[in-house]
C-alpha cells in the first residue's frame, strides 16, 4: 500500500474505509458525525420538552411520553453527544499536539468508537420498540426498577455498551500521552488541551467502573430478579444514588475539563500571548479532578444523610470554586496585555467566560446545603447545570470545531455565518436558562410535565421556550455553514491562526502519518518558539525514515455489532427464551472476533522513505 | 462594540421579564419565606447571591477592560505582545480571596445545616407521620388518631415534626414558602420540622420524579392558629364514620361508595387508609386529587375516569365502572363530609 491508496474510489470504498479505519483522525470524524447526530436528536427532544411547557397545563405530549423525553434528552446529551464530541476533538488533535504519529492502540480506538455508536443506537431503538426509558437520566431506583416495559432495560444495556467504549477510549488516550510524546515534549510543555485530555482520561478510568457496577446491579434487578434495590427484600435504594453520583459527578468534570483545556489554547492563540500561569493551570486542573471525586453527595443533600455528611460535602464542594476561580482569572490575565483578534472560534471562547462564571457561581450557591434544600430538583438546578454544560461544554465544543475545523478538514468555516450563529445562540441560551433560576425559586420543580395555571410561572416558561427555539435556529445556521464550507469553503493553510502548538506545524488536513519526521520540542508552545526565532518550522528530531502504520480492520465494527445483537437478546430473553439465541450469537461473534484478533498476526505496513521524500512539504 | 449592545439588550430583557413575573405566587414561592426553614434558606441564598454578584462584577469588569484595551488595532498586525509567564503576587491574590469568600459562606452553611437537623425537641411538638404515595400524600397525626390526606393542618408558630417514609418510589416533600425539601425514601424514616409563621394555605409539591403524574402530586399545608388547630383536632377525633348523611342523594351515594368497592382503598374516619387517600374531611378539602378546583364537575370526572386526570395513578381500573349518575351521587356524599368548621377558608384562603 502506498500513500496514494487512501485516495477516494467511490462511495462503497469510502464507506469501507471509515468502517475499517484505525486512523485517529478519521475516527475523530466518526465521533464528530456520531456525536453531532445525537446532539441534534437531543436538541429535538429538548424542543419537545419546551413546547410542552410553553403554557400552563398544556397537552402537547402525554405524561408518559414527557418522562421519556426528559430521560432521553439528558441521557443523549451527556453520554451520546457532549462526551463523544469531545472524544472526537481529542482524537483529532491531541496526538498532533504531542507530536505523535498515531495513538497507542489504534485498533482499540476504533473499537471504542463503534461500541459507543452501537450503544447509542441500541438505546434509541427503544423509541420504536415499545417506549424509551422514563425514569430520568439518573434512573433512580426504585422508580427505574418499577418502570414497566423495556425502556429502562435499553438504558442499562445501551449505556453499558457505550460506556465500555468510552472507557476504552480513555485508556487509549492515557497510554498515548504517557508513551508517545515527541522528544522534548515533557509533561510541563504539553498544551493545556492535551493536559485536560490526560486528566479527563484519568477521570474516565476511575469514574466509569462505578457506572458499570451500578448498571449491572440495575440490570440484574430488572432482568434476573436480584434485589439490590428492592427494599421489601432487604435492598437499599440510596445505594443506587451513591453509585450513580460517584460516577455522575466526575462525569460532569469529564464534560468540562476538555473545554477548559481547549479554551486555554484558544485564548493564548488569539491573544498572541503564552498562557498566563501555565503551571497553576495544570495544577488547578488536577485539583479540580481530584475534588471532583470527593463531592458526589452534594447531589444528595435532601436524601437525609444527616447534617455531618451534608456539611462535609458542602465544604468540599465550595472548595472547587478556588481552582476554578484561578482558571478564570488566568484566562483573563492571558488576554490582558495581549493583542486580541476576534473570530468565531474566539467568540465562543469569549462567550464562555460570563456564561460559565454564572454556572460556576450558582454551583457554589447550590453547595450551601441549606440553600440547596430550596434549589434541589427545581428549575434552579436545571438553569445551573445548563449554564455549566451548555455555557461550558457546548460552547467549548463549538469553539473547538471552529478553531480546529481547518486542521481537520482543510477548509475554514464561513466567518459571517459563524458569528451569526454565535450571537443567536448566546441570546437564545440566556433567554432560555437565566429565567429558570427564578422559576425554580418560585416553586417549579424539575421534571414537571405540566405546571398549573395561576402559579406565577407562565411568563418565565414562555420566554424560556422562545429562547430554546432561538438556539435551534443557531444550530441550523451552523449546519448550513458546514454544508456551505464543504461545497465552496475557503481552503485552509497549515497554520491559519498563527498558532503556537504542534498541530499547526503540519499541513491541513494532516497526512495520515501526521509527522513525516517527529518534531523536536524545545519548550512550551513549540511552534511559536520556532516562529519567533525565525525558523518558522519545527526541527526534526530524527532523520527521515520508513514509517510503520497499523492495518485497518473491520473487527471492531463486527465485534460491536455482536454486542449490539447480544444486547437485544438480554433485553428480550425475559419475554421469551428463544432470545437467548441472540445472546449466544452476539457474544459468540464478539468472542470469535477477539480470537481472530489474538491469533492472527497483524504486521501493519511501512511507508517507504522514498515515497515520503516525493511528498511535498 | 456591536456585541456589547446586544448583551445589554439581553440583560434588559431578562430583567424586564423577572419584574413582570414578580416573585411568583405568594403561597408557593421560596422568595417570600413564611416559615423557619424557608427563612434560613433564604438568608443563605441572599448571602451567597451577594458574594457571587460581587465575584461576577469583578470578572466582568476585568473582562470588558481587557477586551476594549487589548483588542488588536489597525496597524498592529505585526505587533507581538510580551510573553508573560505568570505573576506570583496576582495569582496568590486570586487564590486567597476566593478562599476567604468560600469561608464566609461555609460557616453559616454548617451552622444552618445543624440547626435545621435538630430534632431534640420533637417530643414536645406535634409529630406527624407522612407517607408519600404515587401520587398523593398521607398524614397520620401521632397520638391523635387522626388521618388525613392531601391537606396537612398545622398550628402556626410551633415546630411540627414530620417523620416521612414512602410506600413505593422516592418522593420529595417540598413546601417552598415554609421549608426546603426532604426526600421521602422507601427504606428509612426521614425527619424534618416545619414551622409556619403566618396563617395561610401553602402549596406543597413533590420534587422527586416519581412517575407520570409526578407534576400533579401537590398537597396543601393549612396553617391555622394554635387554638383553631386544637379545635380542628377535636372535631376530627369526633367523626363518626358510620354517620348517615342527611339528604337522600348523599345516602344513595354512601351506599354506592360501599357497593363500588371504593371502601377497599379509601377510609373515612381514623382507620389508617392503605391504598388510597383517607376521605374523612373531603368536603373541606381545598383541592380534589391535590390540584383540581373542588367542585362537583371535577369530582364526577375524577370518579369516572381518574386516568384522564392523573395518568398512571393506582385508582384507575381498580373498581367497577361508575355511571355519571352514580358518580354524581357519590360526589354528593363525599362533598358533605365536613367534620370541622376549621377549613382552608378559615385559614385565610
Ligand atoms: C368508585 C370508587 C372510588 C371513589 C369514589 C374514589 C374517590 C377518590 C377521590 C375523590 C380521590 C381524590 C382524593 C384526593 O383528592 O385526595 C381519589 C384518589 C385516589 N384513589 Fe380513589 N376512589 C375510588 C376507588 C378507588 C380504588 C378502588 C382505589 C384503589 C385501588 C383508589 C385509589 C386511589 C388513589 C391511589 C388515589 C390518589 C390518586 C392521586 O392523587 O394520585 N380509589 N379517589
Ligand atoms: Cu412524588
Amino acid at each position: 500500500m502506498s500513500i496514494a491508496a487512501t485516495q477516494k474510489r467511490g462511495f462503497g470504498a469510502f464507506l469501507w474505509d471509515y468502517l475499517t479505519t484505525v486512523d485517529h483522525k478519521k475516527i475523530a470524524h466518526l465521533y464528530l458525525v456520531g456525536g453531532g447526530f445525537f446532539f441534534l436528536l437531543g436538541g429535538i427532544e429538548a424542543l419537545f420538552i419546551r413546547i410542552q411547557l410553553i403554557k400552563p397545563e398544556n397537552d402537547f405530549i402525554s405524561a408518559g411520553l414527557y418522562n421519556e423525553m426528559i430521560t432521553m434528552h439528558g441521557t443523549t446529551m451527556i453520554f451520546l453527544a457532549a462526551m463523544p464530541l469531545f472524544l472526537g476533538l481529542m482524537n483529532a488533535i491531541m496526538p498532533l499536539q504531542i507530536g505523535a504519529r498515531d495513538v497507542a492502540f489504534p485498533f482499540l480506538n476504533s473499537l471504542g468508537f463503534w461500541l459507543f455508536m452501537f450503544g447509542g443506537i441500541l438505546l434509541n431503538c427503544s423509541w420504536f420498540l415499545g417506549g424509551a426509558p422514563d425514569a430520568g437520566w439518573t434512573s433512580y431506583a426504585p422508580l427505574s426498577i418499577q418502570s414497566p416495559g423495556h425502556g429502562v432495560d435499553f438504558y442499562t444495556i445501551g449505556l453499558q455498551i457505550a460506556g465500555a467504549g468510552t472507557l476504552i477510549g480513555g485508556i487509549n488516550f492515557l497510554v498515548t500521552i504517557v508513551t508517545m510524546r515527541a522528544p522534548g515534549m515533557t509533561y510541563m510543555r504539553m498544551p493545556l488541551f492535551t493536559w485536560t485530555t490526560f486528566v479527563t482520561s484519568v477521570l474516565i478510568l476511575f469514574a466509569f467502573p462505578a457506572l458499570t457496577v451500578g448498571l449491572f446491579l440495575l440490570m440484574f434487578d430488572r432482568m434476573f430478579d436480584s434485589a439490590f434495590f428492592d427494599v421489601a427484600l432487604g435492598g437499599n435504594t440510596v445505594i443506587w444514588q451513591h453509585l450513580f453520583w460517584i460516577f455522575g459527578h466526575p462525569e460532569v468534570y469529564i464534560l468540562i475539563l476538555p473545554a477548559f483545556g481547549l479554551f486555554s489554547d484558544i485564548f493564548s492563540t488569539f491573544s498572541k500571548k503564552r498562557l498566563f500561569g501555565y503551571t497553576a493551570m495544570v495544577f488547578a486542573t488536577i485539583l479540580i479532578a481530584f475534588l471532583g471525586f470527593m463531592v458526589w453527595a452534594h447531589h444528595m443533600f435532601t436524601v437525609g444523610l444527616g447534617p455531618v455528611a451534608n456539611s462535609i460535602f458542602a465544604i468540599a464542594t465550595m472548595a472547587i470554586a478556588v481552582p476554578t476561580g484561578i482558571k478564570i482569572f488566568n484566562w483573563l490575565a492571558t488576554m490582558w496585555g495581549g493583542s486580541i483578534s476576534i473570530n468565531s472560534a474566539m467568540l465562543w471562547a469569549l462567550g464562555f467566560i460570563p456564561s460559565f462564571t454564572i454556572g460556576g457561581m450558582t454551583g457554589v450557591m447550590l453547595a450551601s446545603a441549606v440553600a440547596d434544600y430550596q434549589y434541589h430538583d427545581t428549575y434552579f438546578v436545571v438553569a445551573h447545570f445548563h449554564y455549566v454544560i451548555v455555557g461550558g461544554s457546548v460552547f467549548g465544543i463549538l469553539a473547538g470545531i471552529h478553531y480546529w475545523y481547518p486542521k481537520m478538514f482543510g477548509r475554514i468555516l464561513h466567518e459571517g455565518m459563524g458569528k451569526a450563529a454565535f450571537w443567536i445562540f448566546l441570546i437564545g441560551f440566556n433567554l432560555t436558562f437565566f429565567i429558570q433560576h427564578f422559576l425554580g425559586l418560585m416553586g417549579m420543580p424539575r421534571r414537571y410535565w405540566v405546571f398549573l395555571e395561576d402559579q406565577g410561572l407562565d411568563t418565565g416558561n414562555f420566554i424560556s421556550t422562545i429562547g430554546a427555539f432561538l438556539m435551534g435556529v443557531a444550530v441550523i445556521i451552523l449546519l448550513i455553514n458546514i454544508i456551505y464550507t464543504a461545497v465552496k469553503g475557503e481552503k485552509a493553510p497549515a497554520d491559519p491562526w498563527d498558532g503556537r502548538t504542534l498541530e499547526w506545524a503540519i499541513p491541513s488536513p494532516p497526512p495520515f502519518y501526521n509527522f513525516k519526521q517527529t518534531p523536536l520540542t524545545r519548550g512550551l508552545d513549540p511552534l511559536w518558539i520556532e516562529k519567533t526565532e525565525g525558523k518558522g518550522k519545527m526541527t526534526p528530531a530524527e532523520p527521515l525514515g520508513d514509517i510503520h502504520m497499523p492495518d485497518g480492520s473491520i473487527l471492531p465494527f463486527i465485534m460491536s455489532l455482536g454486542f449490539f445483537v447480544a444486547g437485544f437478546g438480554f433485553i428480550y430473553q425475559v419475554d421469551h427464551n428463544a432470545w437467548l439465541l441472540a445472546v449466544f450469537a452476539g457474544i459468540g461473534t464478539a468472542l470469535i472476533c477477539m480470537l481472530i484478533r489474538s491469533l492472527k498476526d497483524y504486521h501493519g505496513y511501512h511507508i517507504k522513505k522514498e515515497d515520503l521524500e516525493r511528498e511535498a512539504d | 462594540m456591536k456585541g456589547m449592545g446586544k448583551i445589554k439588550a439581553l440583560f434588559l430583557l431578562s430583567f424586564l421579564a423577572i419584574v413582570l413575573a414578580g416573585c411568583g405566587k405568594e403561597n408557593l414561592t421560596a422568595l417570600v419565606p413564611k416559615g423557619t426553614g424557608a427563612e434560613t434558606s433564604m438568608n443563605l441564598i441572599l448571602l451567597s447571591t451577594l458574594v457571587m454578584v460581587f465575584v461576577f462584577a469583578v470578572v466582568i469588569v476585568v473582562y470588558v477592560i481587557a477586551l476594549v484595551r487589548f483588542r488588536k488595532k489597525k496597524g498592529q498586525e505585526n505587533y507581538i505582545p510580551k510573553q508573560v509567564e505568570g505573576n506570583k503576587t496576582l495569582e496568590t491574590v486570586w487564590t486567597v480571596i476566593p478562599i476567604i469568600l468560600v469561608l464566609i459562606l461555609a460557616v453559616p452553611t454548617v451552622a444552618a445545616t445543624f440547626e435545621l437537623a435538630d430534632m431534640s425537641k420533637s417530643g414536645d411538638g406535634v409529630n406527624i407521620e407522612v407517607t408519600g404515595n404515587q401520587y398523593w400524600w398521607h398524614f397520620n397525626y401521632k397520638g391523635e388518631e387522626i388521618q388525613t390526606s392531601q391537606d396537612l393542618y398545622i398550628p402556626t408558630g410551633e415546630k411540627v415534626y414530620l417523620n416521612m417514609i414512602s410506600s413505593d418510589v422516592i418522593h420529595s416533600l417540598w413546601i417552598p414558602s415554609i421549608s426546603g425539601k426532604m426526600d421521602v425514601n422507601p427504606e428509612n424514616v426521614n425527619k424534618m420540622y416545619i414551622e409556619a409563621k403566618e396563617e395561610g394555605v401553602y402549596w406543597g409539591k413533590c420534587a422527586e420524579l416519581c412517575g407520570p403524574s409526578h407534576s400533579l402530586m401537590d398537597f396543601k399545608v393549612v396553617a391555622v392558629s394554635p387554638e383553631e388547630f386544637d379545635q380542628w383536632v377535636s372535631d376530627m377525633q369526633n367523626v363518626d364514620p358510620k354517620a348517615q348523611p342527611q339528604d337522600a342523594v348523599a345516602q344513595e351515594g354512601k351506599d354506592l361508595f360501599e357497593e363500588k368497592s371504593c371502601m377497599g382503598c379509601h377510609a373515612i374516619g381514623s382507620s389508617p387508609a392503605a391504598v388510597g387517600p383517607n376521605l374523612t374531611d373531603f368536603g373541606n378539602r381545598s383541592k380534589i386529587a391535590g390540584f383540581l378546583e373542588p367542585n362537583e364537575e371535577n369530582l364526577v370526572k375524577w370518579i369516572m375516569d381518574p386516568e384522564s386526570i392523573k395518568p398512571g395513578n393506582k385508582m384507575t381500573g381498580n373498581y367497577p365502572a361508575v355511571s355519571e349518575e352514580e358518580a354524581k351521587k357519590i360526589s354528593a356524599y363525599l362533598m358533605q363530609l365536613k367534620p370541622s368548621d376549621i377549613t382552608p377558608e378559615s385559614a385565610g384562603k
